[in-house]
């Protein structure tokens, strides 16, 4: 069914009765050519540039709960390719093109919103950084801009400039940047990969692997074996689960971001701001809300909820960088389960078990990536080539020692 | 959470800064013939239990202890609190 | 077919059906207002709603004198802009959200029903655009058919620009609640920590009764409750306990728990969240009235540690979907009861009950005790012994439809009947308020009996007692909190009081499974608020959305403020009843904290403007003030930049004067901020070797060393000298940023990694004050001040040499022959009471030298041209290698980091190293950011080779200097390259140097 004002007018006028499930809810199938574990942002992805770029429609992508229930569901909706290493930002600038034609593509209102997205910087080192950095995102052919003072404050008039314990000097800006309706991400990548065919199979957990010879040849299900010739982990925060059941040990860490929105408020934030000198960053919804977060909680957690210093800590940077928003009401705090890598940056790679692929590490950033994590992700399924942009995201990289590692932290995760 | 430090008592987990898996005091041998991987495996492997987790934690705006924990993962409850340097001791 | 009175006798003055502007300047009607009631006798209090000046009376909320005055359409719905009125009595107000406050108190979308009644509020409906009244935005309630669940992403996609230029804006502008002031938050909000025994979470009658057995049995008892006025729904009813109305012995209960010591009564603290191991969230509101409070917190934001927790947060009414069930005067029937008995306030005249369950039968009940008059009872239910002689009882019948716009004017039965009414009240069964039991992640059990979620399996320190347990009648809900109290004393060793629960009948309480009228063939609500019916759930249902988490994503049911308080048990039965599922079976959404809104000012404290990080001052801040510097964060320090004399007017004039002078003859700076750690014992040599890549235990007593550390990975982590003042004694610095983190991972590899050498660390950095005396007159100066006992000439103190001294007659001081700025230089440090006086009087005795004071700029400038790495460069990206100092990892020993710094990768040639830059063009001024591509090439990621790290104008040169990091660069030196700065439009050739720009041989050090 093809999504149109028309079809909206004509619906609206017999009642919304000719309305059809957007994705089918079929039983599995004895075999497949690829399964992909986990209906999450990138596992739906993956699924809808398998069938609709490389023509492989035989796919089931397996989740263990409800399609979208992972982060893809519980994110703060920021897109934005601001990336300074040569490892990472082509990867993300593919991934921002993609989104720009993202809802054409695939025929549903993502409410893709190219809002801008401003980092401030407090110090002369942070704008040092961020010179590399707005460079190097220029050298891969992305946008940026380096604002002084005075374009922050002719944008962001309302930020505390006059009375701030660290001084705005500035920011990094991408205009290109921006926010989307998360959720529905989820739904219209699940729709049109249903669409070609793609059997998306909810409540269906992936309990072990059936691996001959080294070589993987299907799962183990809760609904019993699902064979395929090829087998893409796709689980975020599950990942160590599931890949332990191939007996495989991931560089990464589980830990709970935690994310927040407030009540909805009349339209007061134009666009992404992040503070530099606290851990805070913000945006408003087309609802009105607030959507902010800051840090991790720090420890590891498989519990999808976090602790109160951090909830403290981010509405101490927001109060700290936008008094304003005081008597605007916190409404709803929650977590998700971050796959921390150790240099905070992904994997998108094959594993030493031939038929066994691996997408994940995507730390508190997979949301902006879900599209280049589908697209490179379906490309090297359908090629076993990496693609292009996705070369350095190997497994393998810190024995040889090709890290990339944005922030400089090394190989403690709770801190990227 | 509240870490119950064995010397000081229950202290809220804001006074500690977390390091991560107690493994990480079992660092290789830098003469072994295979140190490098030891050292790959050591530094950058995590086995990420869901359930009981032995992890590492600092009592920086404290007595500057480093405790190693056990943790539920998946329900945050904690089981034991022990310094590291006993654990040490122990041969644990 | 009434017979009863009518009603105008009992009201003070005769109702007006229609809302009038008032022509008066103060409206003081209270037309709703009954005419006996204890509230009467209470102040009156003035307030404004929409600028119209109205009355109520002290012990109002906010809704009820908005009831009282007849005020009945208070707000616009979210979506199809509907008018709506006051639909409960609580916290679950999906209705009426009001703006209260002016100017910079604005605040939005405040719950009428839990705002206590002020002198001098001033509130204000939102969310329409035009008057109340007039909402032109109503329009989007003709268009509904085509505004269906999710109709927003099937549209608006073509053109593909015209979603951010046109629609979204529209949709941006439409939708939002409340508006926000813009300006700052002008009231203060405070924190505070809180420890008991037994934390009890609510103060109605299972509350009370739980207090008052702990209490007696003396633990330490906390209290709290969102409302003002304690006993929850006892307020609300006319119940009978030991003998007394119940809001008696509730407040009877409270004057016996406020003369125990070791009980705290909160009220007006809402508990809003539970978190790991017995640590709640709270949030007390002190003031209201915004004038009053200033300099006093407006909230505390508590967080309280308890060893156990009592959940008595009672239940909430839930409605039944029927349609046109929003229109303003339809409301929970508890909700009626609470403004009858309560605030003795009728919010109509000619009632209309609508339930399933005997409790709309109360309701009946107390309003025809205050002959107000019933116009009917419909009851959903076939077989009922329930009856009334004096009221119309319909059986087995359920409402299809109401009419009136902005105000309910009368109903339709499924029979066909219709009613006249003025209002309607409507119970469809009670729900526990489980959420506190559910934020660590607990599901909810169905409980068919009550037919609503109890708590399930819960943390063990938590119990759950009273009609949160899903006890729904007064007896065995107060007997509930004794025994839960009970539990917890026993659990904690202490004995349990004599005292029995206090006693009440079990009032009825037979409930219905019943939902929503599926004959109506008009729009049900379920969420009123977010204005999703039981079509949307319906649609999402049929497009696939059948997850209740997916009903809740696509159709945004439960997501308004009210959190879904009235409308997620409601949307989850009647998904159910689609899906032909059991409601089990289907699954509620997961509770998340925080149960009521708080405000983000509240979650700050007092965090923020310049108090938002503590402030830390160097030693010789006073005398750097007097100095008139200008001072910078470095990270929480306050550090002098540069030091301007008068006529300055540029800062480079004040930063070249400082290098200039102090290459020329002698300058001094502040250098505390550096990390300083004190390392003793026998194996102190021993662990240096251990964190560093270079050895330390043959260095000489008496002697400093430059010292590299690496993290595990291999990269850089620190750099600084350490002295050695004993075999057994060292001092180590570290850099200013990192002062924090070396000294914890000091303190990982002392305990987790080296727990046998006999080692131990202290952080000195603030017991001593620390100045770097640098330049080629610092000896002369130093000399002047020491004691005269101490020699530091050349051969007795030559460079890299540390000493104990003392200077100006005694006071201990430490000397090192160190140098940052490539000059001759000393640091010295003194105990940091000395600090500022010891900046003074080393300024004091430069002044035969023209000494000067110079900032953390001039530092910067002296630094880079002599080729140090800083912040910029130990960015923790880079390793030895990068840095060009490869040849400090030793290789006869272990160190941290010695395995994977020998990683393929980070050995290749083709890494980038550390050099120096200069513009081919000397007057061009180089910009730290910029990449390196060689000459001719492309600019583009491809072409990459590297960056500038850091730059300055070096006056000794006469031109931009810089240091970066590029391919091969230690083999390249002499090249040209270009500096590439497309974000600021610049690319300047740029000659490789060495980054020893000046003095590479490090003479000068030695003299």
């Amino acid at each position: 069914m093809r999504y149109s004002l028309l079809k909206i007018i004509k619906e609206g006028l017999t009642g919304n009765k000719g309305w059809r499930p957007i994705w089918r809810n079929p039983e599995p199938k004895k075999k497949y050519d690829v399964i992909i574990i986990g209906g999450g942002g990138h596992g739906l992805s993956t699924a809808y540039y398998l069938s609709n770029v490389y023509g492989i429609n035989n796919v089931a992508v397996l989740e263990k709960g409800w399609i979208g229930s992972g982060n893809i569901g519980r994110n703060t909706t920021i897109i934005r390719s601001n990336y300074m290493l040569p490892g990472n930002e082509p990867f993300y600038e593919l991934s921002l093109k993609l989104w720009e034609g993202l809802e054409q593509d695939f025929n549903y209102n993502a409410m893709i919103s190219q809002r801008g997205i401003i980092n401030l910087f407090h110090s002369d080192g942070q704008r040092d950084a961020y010179a590399r950095r707005g460079n190097a995102m220029l050298l891969e052919g992305a946008d940026a801009e380096l604002l002084d003072e005075e374009s922050v404050r002719d944008i962001c008039p309302f930020l505390d400039f006059n009375n701030a314990r660290f001084p705005i000097k500035g920011g990094l800006m991408q205009k290109r940047g921006g926010t989307v309706r998360h959720d529905a991400v989820a739904w219209g990548y699940a729709r049109g990969a249903d669409n070609k065919g793609v059997d998306i199979i909810q409540n269906c957990e992936v309990t072990g692997f059936k691996i001959v010879n080294g070589v993987c040849r299907g799962v183990e299900t809760n609904l019993g074996p699902i064979s395929a010739n090829k087998i893409a982990s796709c689980a975020a925060g599950s990942s160590s689960r599931v890949m332990s059941l191939a007996g495989i040990k991931l560089p990464i860490e589980s830990h709970v971001l935690q994310a927040f929105v407030s009540e909805g408020l009349k339209p007061i934030l134009p666009n992404v701001i992040t503070f530099g000198a606290g851990h805070f960053y913000v945006s408003q919804s087309d609802k009105g809300g607030l959507v902010f977060g800051g840090d991790i909680d720090g420890y590891n957690s498989y519990a999808q909820r976090g602790n109160l210093p951090v909830v403290e800590d981010v509405c101490e940077g927001g109060m700290a960088l936008m008094p304003f928003i005081g008597r605007a009401k916190l409404l709803r705090m929650w977590g998700g389960v971050m796959d921390m890598s150790m240099d905070g940056s992904p994997f998108i790679d094959k594993t030493h078990i031939q038929g066994l692929y691996f997408n994940g590490g995507w730390c508190y950033g997979g949301f902006k990536a879900t599209p280049a994590s589908g697209l490179c992700y379906a490309h090297l399924l359908a090629t076993d080539e990496p693609h292009e942009v996705a070369k350095e995201l190997t497994l393998d990289r810190f024995i040889h020692g090709k890290i990339i590692d944005e922030k400089g932290v090394g190989a403690q995760p709770n801190l990227h | 959470m509240v870490i119950n430090h064995p010397l000081l008592g229950p202290r809220d987990a804001s006074e500690f800064v977390y390091l991560g898996d107690a493994s990480l005091m079992d660092r290789p041998n830098w003469l072994d013939k295979d140190a490098g991987q030891k050292f790959y495996k050591y530094q950058y492997l995590r086995d990420n239990p869901h359930l009981e987790h032995k992890e590492l934690w600092f009592h920086e705006q404290g007595d500057r202890s480093w405790l190693i924990v056990t943790r539920n993962i998946s329900t945050h409850e904690i089981l034991t609190v022990e310094l590291a340097k006993k654990f040490f001791d122990k041969g644990v | 077919m009434n017979k009863l009175n009518p009603i105008e006798d009992n009201i003070i003055q005769k109702n007006q059906s229609k809302q009038t502007p008032a022509k008066l300047e103060l409206n003081n009607h209270q037309i709703n207002r009954l005419k006996s009631g204890k509230i009467l006798n209470n102040k009156k209090i003035s307030f404004k709603f929409n600028e119209e000046k109205l009355q109520g009376y002290e012990g109002d909320t906010l809704s009820s004198a908005l009831l009282a005055n007849n005020k009945i359409v208070v707000g616009r719905s979210f979506k199809y802009h509907r008018p709506r009125g006051i639909f409960s009595a609580g916290t679950e107000e999906p209705n009426a959200l009001l703006e209260i406050g002016k100017n910079e108190y604005q605040e939005p979308n405040v719950k009428a029903t839990t705002i206590k009644l002020f002198e001098g509020l001033e509130s204000r409906s939102q969310n329409h655009l035009g008057s109340l009244n007039f909402d032109l935005l109503a329009i989007n309630d003709f268009l509904h058919p085509f505004l269906s669940a999710g109709f927003y992403y099937k549209t608006f996609m073509w053109p593909k620009s015209f979603w951010e230029k046109f629609y979204e804006p529209a949709i941006r502008r439409a939708a939002g609640l409340g508006s926000l002031s813009g300006m700052p938050d002008p009231s203060t909000y405070d924190k505070g920590f809180l420890h008991c025994d037994v934390l009890i979470v609510g103060g109605g009658p299972a509350g009370l009764s739980a207090a008052l057995e702990a209490g007696r049995a003396n633990l330490k008892v906390i209290i709290a409750d969102d409302d003002f006025l304690f006993g929850g729904r006892l307020n609300s009813e006319n119940f009978i306990i030991d003998d007394q109305i119940g809001s008696e012995w509730s407040k009877k209960s409270v004057e016996e728990l406020s003369n125990m010591s070791n009980v705290r009564i909160m009220p007006r603290t809402s508990i809003y969240g539970s978190f790991d191991h017995g640590i709640f969230g709270g949030l007390e509101i002190k003031y209201d009235n915004y004038i009053d409070q200033i300099g006093k917190p407006r909230q505390i934001l508590w967080k309280i540690y308890t060893k156990f927790a009592i959940i008595c947060t009672g239940s909430t009414e839930r409605s039944i979907a029927f349609g046109n069930n929003d229109r303003p005067g339809i409301m929970l029937s508890g909700a009626i009861r609470s403004y009858v008995n309560r605030w003795s306030v009728c919010p109509g005249k000619n009632v209309v009950i609508f339930t399933n369950n005997d409790d709309g039968w109360r309701t009946a009940q107390d309003l025809k005790n205050k002959n107000i008059n019933i116009k009917a009872i419909i009851d959903s239910r076939k077989n009922i012994n329930l009856n009334d002689k004096e009221i119309p009882i319909f059986k087995n019948t359920s409402i299809i439809d109401t009419s009136g716009r902005k105000q309910i004017s009368s109903v339709t039965l499924s029979s066909g009947e219709v009613l006249k009414c003025d209002c309607l009240g409507v119970s469809g069964g009670w729900n526990p308020n489980v959420h506190l039991t559910c934020h660590q992640r607990g599901k909810p059990i169905w409980e068919k009996s009550i037919n609503a979620f109890i708590p399930g399996k819960t943390p063990s320190n938590m119990l759950v007692a009273g009609t949160a347990a899903g006890l729904l009648q007064l007896g065995e809900n107060l007997k509930s909190g004794h025994t839960k109290a009970q539990q917890v004393i026993l659990s904690l060793g202490f004995k349990c009081s004599s005292s029995t629960p206090p006693k009440a009948e079990n009032e009825s309480a037979n409930n219905s499974s019943f939902w929503h009228v599926g004959a109506s063939k008009k729009r049900s609500w379920v969420d009123l608020q977010n204005d999703v019916t039981t079509k949307d759930i319906k649609i999402s249902y049929e497009e696939g959305f059948r997850s209740v988490e997916h009903l809740k994503r696509y159709s945004t049911l439960g997501m308004a403020t009210d959190q879904g308080k009235t409308s997620n048990i409601l949307g989850l039965a009647v998904l159910a009843e689609y899906s032909g599922k059991s409601i089990p079976d289907t699954g509620t959404t997961i509770f998340r904290p925080p149960y009521n809104p708080v405000p983000i000012g509240a979650f700050a404290g007092r965090s923020r403007g310049k108090e938002f990080k503590p402030v830390r001052l160097t030693p010789s801040h006073k005398e750097a003030e007097n100095l008139s510097a200008t001072f910078v964060e470095a990270g929480l320090w306050l550090r002098a930049q540069w030091y301007p004399l008068k006529g300055e007017t540029h800062w480079r004039e004040s930063v070249d004067r400082e290098v200039i002078q102090t290459r020329k003859s002698v300058g001094v700076c502040d250098v505390t901020t550096l990390g300083k750690i004190d390392i003793q014992g026998q194996d102190a040599a021993e662990f240096l070797d251990c964190v560093y890549t270079n050895g330390f235990s043959k260095l000489d007593v008496g002697k400093v060393r430059y010292g590299l550390m690496l993290r595990e990975d291999g990269m850089v982590m620190d750099d600084g000298t350490t002295a050695r003042f004993d075999l057994n004694h060292f001092v180590m610095t570290t850099t200013t940023a990192n002062a924090v983190n070396v000294f914890r991972h000091l303190e990982f590899c002392r305990q987790c990694l080296y727990p046998n050498l006999d080692v131990h660390l202290i952080s000195a950095t603030e017991q001593w004050a620390q100045f770097a005396v640098a330049g080629p007159n610092s000896r002369k100066l130093l000399e002047k001040i020491i004691d005269k006992e101490y020699d530091i000439s050349n051969l007795n103190f030559p460079y890299m040499g540390c000493k104990k001294i003392t200077v100006c007659n005694n006071i201990p001081a430490r000397l090192f022959r160190i140098s940052f700025s490539g000059e001759l230089a000393y640091e010295i440090a003194v105990p940091s009471r000395y600090g500022n006086s010891m900046f003074k009087v080393l300024m004091d005795a430069g002044s035969e030298f023209n000494v000067v004071a110079y900032g953390t700029e001039a530092l910067g400038v002296m630094r880079i041209e002599k080729g140090h790495a800083a912040g910029n460069e130990l960015n923790g990206q880079t390793t030895a290698q990068n840095l060009g100092l490869e040849k400090m990892m030793s290789k006869k020993k272990d160190f941290v980091g010695n395995i994977l710094a020998k990683r393929s990768e980070l050995n290749k040639e083709s890494i980038v190293k550390l050099v120096g830059f200069k513009p081919v063009n000397k007057e061009i001024e180089l910009k730290a950011g910029a990449h390196f591509i060689s000459l001719g090439k492309e600019t583009c990621t491809k072409n990459d080779e590297g960056w500038m790290s850091s730059v300055a104008f070096s006056p000794s040169l006469n031109h931009s200097i810089g240091l970066g990091f590029i391919k091969n660069g230690n083999n390249r030196i002499g090249e040209i390259v270009n500096a590439v700065d497309p974000l600021r439009k610049s690319n300047v050739e740029v000659e490789i140097v060495s980054p020893h720009f000046l003095d590479p041989e490090g003479e000068r050090l030695r003299e």
